[in-house]
């Protein structure tokens, strides 16, 4: 009998403290903290960041109109106000955290592209292509001395 | 009614008017011309369109050329130039309706103001009559070369002199003498009225 390592699965779970992405809405691409399950589809949220246009006030969001994140507010009590929540918030470092993730830097660099003028474009199509082109020379140069031992 | 002439009728005289009055009156009214209430105002020119600013052509021969504007002429014709040694594109009108402004401008304060006064009088761009008209012989003579096509050296030295200062400005930058030299055109996905230019 070979020994089964039963593990906790790593699902993202709606809890207090949970951060989630809000997808829908006026507060749409914004990040806010669950504070209170009201059922089992909606949730009271509240997102005190420090930078004024990320403010999302406390209200209750559909879980349908959010995605749920990694990241979660250890110990974040029930219910709590947005002082507290927004103590947490910075102590936690939540926006710089969220700032280096995957997804917010995909969507950060999805937005400045979208807004790059004409000119700038071209750049950016040229210095792809210079990247590419040296990408390509060096793999070239490691494939021929690897033929060639 | 002192016109006409008096004329001897036997015994008597009468005058005789020059013009006979009508037998009738009109029927209808005199029918009164419409006033015009427009008036002739002078083209308003985009605000993006300043002089300076590099506009992507979008019709015409030189379509999808990036080009360097260098003044407003009257009624919504602007005037631009390649740089003729960069795109090939000459001193040139353009309707400012069928350009699109970049964000892009570059310093035109040094381009010599005489030729520019010069290139933008009205008559300046009007064809040349042709010296020796071909016969209708000449027409159906076979296998003879058509001469080629001169350009007048005089339009060769005032595209230079424009070029010259907007030359060493575009090489100080770096992609700048590229990005004119590439024409525009969209790609898949590419949506014109979302982008920014």
């Amino acid at each position: 009998m070979a020994d089964i390592d039963v593990k906790l699965a790593s699902w993202k779970l709606v809890e207090v403290g949970r951060l989630v992405l809000i997808r829908r809405g006026p507060y749409a691409g914004k990040l806010a903290a669950v504070v209170e399950i009201v059922d089992h589809r909606r949730v009271l949220v509240d997102g005190p960041s420090s930078e004024e246009q990320k403010i999302v006030p406390r209200h209750v969001l559909p879980l349908a109109h959010a995605t749920l994140t990694h990241f979660v507010i250890p110990q974040l009590p029930r219910a709590a106000g947005t002082g507290p929540v927004k103590k947490l918030w910075a102590k936690n470092e939540i926006d710089g955290k969220w700032a280096k993730s995957g997804f917010a830097q995909k969507t950060d660099r999805v937005e400045r592209r979208k807004n790059l003028t004409d000119f700038e474009r071209f750049k950016v199509l040229r210095l792809r292509k210079q990247a590419r082109y040296e990408v390509q020379k060096s793999y070239a140069k490691v494939k021929a001395a690897a033929a060639k031992s | 009614m002192s016109d006409g002439q008096t004329k001897q009728f036997g015994k008597g005289q009468r005058l005789v008017p020059a013009q006979k009055a009508l037998k009738w009156y009109p029927v209808d009214d005199e029918s009164q011309p419409k006033k015009v209430r427009k008036t002739i105002r002078p083209a308003k020119v985009r605000e993006t369109l300043q002089p300076g600013t590099i506009l992507i052509l979008l019709a015409g021969r030189f379509r999808g050329k990036r080009v360097v504007l260098l003044k407003h002429l009257d009624q919504g014709v602007l005037l631009v130039t390649g740089p003729f040694k960069i795109n090939g594109v000459p001193l040139r009108r353009v309707n400012a309706r069928y350009v699109i402004a970049t964000s892009k401008r570059i310093d035109i304060a040094g381009v010599d103001a005489k030729t520019i006064e010069k290139v933008s009088t009205p008559d300046y761009f009007t064809k040349e009559k042709k010296a020796n008209k071909k016969s209708e012989e000449a027409f159906f003579k076979q296998g003879e070369k058509p001469e080629k096509k001169v350009v007048a050296s005089a339009r060769a030295a005032d595209q230079k002199a424009v070029d010259q200062s907007i030359l060493s400005i575009v090489k100080k930058e770096e992609f700048l003498s590229s990005y004119l030299a590439t024409t525009f055109s969209l790609r898949n996905g590419d949506k014109p009225h979302e982008m920014k230019w």
